[in-house]
């Protein structure tokens, strides 16, 4: 059982109650276990950077702070959510780069009594702690239910492949972690080159026609590639995918339907948890029909799968002209 | 033969001071003043389509001094934060935290172009301070009956069908310690206004 410290950050509590509820069912599952920090506090998402820089990075440290206070010898700082994630890492960065920054940060920290030295914690993605410390191998052996038929698009969103503040990304816009973590769970993943393209972020908020023109892009290229739902990794996706798709599809007059889902929901199915109980039927566009119709799937399939007999990728036309191809990942598998 | 003086000194003076001032306000290390202008982040950038200026166009007005037209220009407050130009940049520049800063500035001056993200940013602030955390349908509510009434009919199903699947929580949650967190707000508060 390898233990960390756990950064759940706001979303987790409301609108992202799906990826929190499916992390807790998964974390036994892969022999992982999750402390949270206590009494955390928002990280101020994007906005508190745009409006004064030492108050929000002195909000991110308190609880940088606070976890130094409870981390015991060899624990990281896992956070889900890709904004959160990108806050922490950056704020501990930032502080260990600039003498004077860090002077400021700790100054303000020392009003209520905390301090932080950076480098203490080091700050992690979920989907990281699970590639490079659980690893595929234990992912494919807790599978039970592969996934086999279920064509999933992999949507990571900007936070994590980039900017890469600890640079552990080779490749930042094309990247196929999530692809062979969903492949291992017996999914077929499409081809999907707008995997790191963004979401809109708040401008669904703050600029809708532009928000919503991302939601439309990401969408329809999803659809193109007959993918019957998208999988995230951040919680800000995943709201804006599922729950503005409605005004979306009135702005642009279409009929898109595409559900969007955590990664961690598809592995609790996999796993044989109960589809509700990681929060299945939480989207406002309803990725239960697609789930089900996969699971009851032929054996045989299933088989393949697991690794019976390799899936052949049918060749391609002789008259055709050379393709870019997916990563040797896809290759191997 | 009389040459034309391109850039007079005045000019570039106030260059180097917007810029000094850019990136004293960027959190970590902007590296600015390495910019070869070769628009890498206007071509990378999913927002360019909409904003005033690309980003390539700001930094050369930075360095040509123009202030208030940088300050005034919608272009940081299109910016989606998606890192796409940061990757790209050749000169490794950190372009979301100058946009970061160009809005930090913008809102001390008030010059942003128009109020609908500073007043988003302004409430999720405003609450997260308060409360410690953010409080999701708070802040929806609010911006929506300000800036975006005629969105409210078509928003309005949306929001009732997250409501019943458990995905928005009515009152806001609260940390223990929040005079504590207030406190160093404050004292940041008064650290970042004597820079």
């Amino acid at each position: 059982m390898s233990d960390y410290l756990y950064y759940p950050g706001c979303s987790m509590e409301g609108s992202g109650r799906s990826y929190r509820e499916s992390l807790e069912g998964i974390c036994e599952p892969l022999g992982i276990s999750l402390r949270e920090i206590d009494d955390w506090n928002c990280c101020g998402a994007t906005e508190y950077v745009s409006l004064s820089t030492t108050p929000a990075y002195a909000m991110i440290a308190r609880n940088l702070a606070l976890a130094a206070g409870e981390k015991k010898d060899g624990e990281s700082l896992v956070a889900a959510c890709s904004a959160c994630y990108l806050n922490l890492a950056k704020a501990d960065h930032y502080m260990a780069q600039q003498p004077a920054f860090n002077a400021r940060v700790n100054d303000a920290l020392g009003a209520g009594g905390l301090h932080y030295d950076p480098g203490t914690v080091k700050v992690r993605h979920l989907l990281e702690v699970i590639l490079n410390d659980v690893g595929l191998e234990a992912v494919k052996a807790a599978v039970k239910k592969p996934l086999t038929g279920l064509k999933v698009a992999p949507y990571l969103g900007c936070m994590v492949p980039r900017p890469d503040i600890d640079g552990s990304y080779t490749n930042h816009e094309q990247p196929d972690d999530l692809d062979r973590l969903l492949r291992a769970l017996g999914a077929e993943v499409v081809d999907y080159p707008l995997k790191t393209e963004c979401c809109g972020g708040h401008m669904t908020q703050v600029a809708p026609k532009l928000g919503l023109e991302l939601i439309r892009r990401l969408v329809a290229e999803a659809e193109r590639r007959e993918a019957v739902m998208m999988v995230t990794v951040c919680p800000m996706c995943q709201i804006n995918i599922d729950a503005y798709q409605g005004e979306m599809n009135a702005m642009f007059h279409t009929k898109h339907k595409m559900p969007i889902v955590f990664f961690t929901q598809l592995m609790g199915v996999a796993f044989g948890l109960d589809p509700k109980k990681v929060g299945v039927g939480r989207e406002y566009t309803n990725a239960s029909k697609a789930l089900v119709k996969a699971l009851k799937a032929a054996p045989e399939q299933a088989l393949v799968a697991a690794g019976a007999a390799p899936a052949r990728r049918p060749r391609p036309d002789k008259r055709a002209l050379p393709m870019p191809r997916m990563a040797d990942s896809e290759v191997e598998e | 033969m009389v040459v034309a003086q391109v850039s007079p000194p005045e000019a570039a003076d106030a260059g180097a001071r917007f810029l000094a001032e850019v990136t004293a306000k960027t959190a970590g290390v902007s590296r600015l003043e390495m910019c070869i202008q070769c628009g890498s982040c206007g071509g990378s950038c999913p927002s360019a389509d909409v904003m005033d200026h690309t980003p390539r166009a700001i930094f050369a007005m930075i360095r040509a001094g123009e202030r208030d037209e940088v300050l005034r220009s919608n272009t940081p407050w299109m910016c989606l934060s998606c890192y796409h130009c940061v990757v790209r940049c050749p000169q490794e520049i950190a372009i979301t935290d100058v946009m970061y800063a160009l809005k930090v500035m913008a809102e001390e001056g008030h010059t942003y172009p128009n109020n609908v993200g500073p007043d988003f940013t302004g409430v999720f602030i405003g609450q997260a301070r308060r409360f410690g955390r953010s409080w999701e349908v708070g802040l929806t509510a609010r911006h929506y009956l300000r800036h975006f009434i005629l969105r409210l009919p078509g928003i309005t199903p949306m929001a009732f069908g997250l409501f019943r699947h458990g995905r928005i929580g009515i009152l806001p949650h609260q940390i223990r310690e929040r005079k504590q967190l207030q406190a160093i707000l404050q004292r940041a508060y008064e650290l970042e206004r004597a820079r």
